[in-house]
Parts: structure tokens; C-alpha cells; sequence
């Protein structure tokens, strides 16, 4: 597998959709290839960032407005 | 066939939760909708602020949208989950928001599609163990909140619906009427052009910059070179 082929397949491989013998080969590669392993792991962190840090926050007081003034509209439908 | 697999068949098969609530709502229960509105209205405010970028028009956004898929809830087919449904109203209120704020210019899903930065990693610096130990939870965030900000609003958007709000790959296509291969094209390199933009913050000490990071948008306190 080149360098190219794994940027091909890296979608897949971090979501975990794929077939038990393509990882297998990805994962040869990355043993082998430190610049792929090294994106790999950033892009899996990248992820995890953004995934497990709120960065727009919705306070509960502005929630609570908004809930009330968007039933308050359905209602009047 | 085991028990444990009989139960999963079934899992499967239960309808979604919001389908009840769904049809409680046809049938005139309006309490059934505040618990579908109390169940996503964080999910469509983050991501009618990641497209608008600008916290009145979210919140106007996330008023329009549950009041359009109040008033539309007929027209729902029940072809996809209800929130994808309603992620996809979002999004479309969203860019109309855009839109007016851009005085009538044509505001969508596919702009900035020219960009070619990132689909090809350029810095290949490791990371440090824990890198967001370097920094506070407001620095932290403000630094995921400007990264994110620098994408191609398509791209941006694309990680957002996938990466950030959990839906699938065929949800975000359905969402954001696109095909599964441009989902995936898009996320990877948003994922690509985010993990390059945070290399900036998060590289092990000492590791070597690539040659063309400019020093127009590297962080407050600097690189050293």
C-alpha cells in the first residue's frame, strides 16, 4: 500500500467502516510509515476535539426563552 | 438463531421514538412537540451557529426552523428520521439567513468548492500527548471555534452534521441533499484542513514547521522558529 492509497482509505478507516482485511494492510502501513500513522492519530484527536468540547454554547436562560417564544408561535398556527 | 441476536433483529425493527411523537403532533397534541423541541433544540442552534457563524441569527434560525417543521409536519414522509428532517430545514433557514445578510447574493452548500488547501496533509508534525493540556478550557475552545470558523463554509458544514451532531454519512447526504461520495469527499478534507490548521497549537515541542505556515494567522504568542 503507498502513502496515497491510505489518504484514499483514511475516511473509512476512521470511521471504522471497513473490511477486516483492508484494515489489516492499513494498519501494516502505518507500522511501516511514520507521516501516515502521525496524520492518523491527529486527525483521529481532531475529531475527539470537536466531538467532546461545546464550543456554541445555548445557556439555559436563552434556551428557555427561545423554547417558550417557539411554542408560543406554534401554538398561534 | 441465539436469544441475543433474536432481541438485536428486533431492536432493529422498533419504529423511532419520534414517530410517536410525530404522529401525537398530527393528532393535535402540541405538548408532543415541545418534547421534540426540548429533545433537539441545542443539536439545531450549534448548527445553525457553525453555518451562520453569528449567535442572533442562530437564534432566529432555531425559531424559524421548529416553527417551519410545525407548520410542515404534513408534508413529512417518514422516509428519514425526524431530525434529519428537521436538521435539514435548519440548514436550508441557515443559508437563507446568509443570504439577506449578503444583500440577495446566492448563498449555498457548494460554495468555496474551488479551495484545493488540504486535500493532500502538508505538515506532518506529531502532536504532543495531551496537547489541550497547554491551554484552559476558554483557550481551548476559542481555538477549535477559530479553526473550525476558517473552513470553506461547505466543508464546515459537512463536519459539523457528521463529526460534530453524529449523524451518519447517508444522513448527512439526505440532510444536505448531496450523495454519499460528496459527503465523504467533503468530510475528509475538512477533517484533513482541520487537523492542519490545529498542528499550529498542538505539536510536540521542537518538531519542525512546514515551510509556507504564514505568520499572518499563527497564534497569539507565536511559533518559535
Amino acid at each position: 500500500m503507498t502513502c496515497t492509497e491510505f489518504l484514499a482509505l483514511l475516511d473509512d478507516e476512521l470511521d471504522q467502516a471497513m473490511a477486516a482485511e483492508l484494515r489489516a494492510q492499513i494498519e501494516t502501513h502505518m507500522r511501516k510509515c511514520e507521516h501516515c500513522e502521525v496524520v492518523f492519530n491527529t486527525t483521529l484527536k481532531t475529531i475527539e476535539f470537536y466531538r467532546s468540547h461545546e464550543i456554541y454554547e445555548l445557556p439555559d436562560d436563552l434556551r428557555e426563552r427561545l423554547h417558550t417564544a417557539i411554542m408560543a408561535k406554534c401554538k398561534k398556527c | 438463531m441465539t436469544m441475543s441476536t433474536i432481541q438485536s433483529a428486533v431492536g432493529e425493527n422498533e419504529p423511532h421514538p419520534d414517530v410517536a411523537l410525530v404522529e401525537q403532533v398530527r393528532a393535535g397534541d402540541v405538548s408532543a412537540y415541545d418534547t421534540l423541541v426540548r429533545k433537539y433544540e441545542r443539536q439545531i442552534f450549534r448548527i445553525a451557529q457553525h453555518i451562520t457563524q453569528n449567535r442572533e441569527d442562530a437564534e432566529d434560525v432555531m425559531q424559524d426552523a421548529f416553527l417551519k417543521a410545525y407548520q410542515k409536519l404534513d408534508q413529512f414522509q417518514g422516509n428519514s428520521k425526524f431530525y434529519t428532517w428537521l436538521v435539514r430545514i435548519a440548514v436550508n433557514e441557515s443559508l437563507m439567513r446568509l443570504r439577506k445578510r449578503r444583500t440577495g447574493k446566492m448563498v449555498s452548500i457548494d460554495e468555496d468548492m474551488e479551495t484545493e488547501e488540504g486535500s493532500v496533509p502538508r505538515d506532518l508534525a506529531d502532536w504532543a500527548p495531551n496537547p489541550e493540556q497547554n491551554y484552559d478550557q476558554a483557550q481551548l475552545a476559542e481555538i477549535l471555534r477559530k479553526t473550525i470558523q476558517g473552513l470553506p463554509r461547505s466543508f464546515r458544514i459537512v463536519f459539523t452534521l457528521r463529526d460534530v451532531e453524529g449523524l451518519s454519512t447517508q444522513e448527512t447526504a439526505e440532510a444536505l441533499d448531496l450523495s454519499v461520495p460528496a459527503v465523504k469527499s467533503r468530510l475528509l478534507r475538512a477533517r484533513l484542513q482541520l487537523r492542519e490548521r490545529l498542528s499550529r497549537y498542538f505539536r510536540k515541542p521542537g518538531e519542525p514547521l512546514p515551510v509556507d505556515i504564514g505568520s499572518a494567522d499563527a497564534p497569539e504568542g507565536g511559533i518559535e522558529e
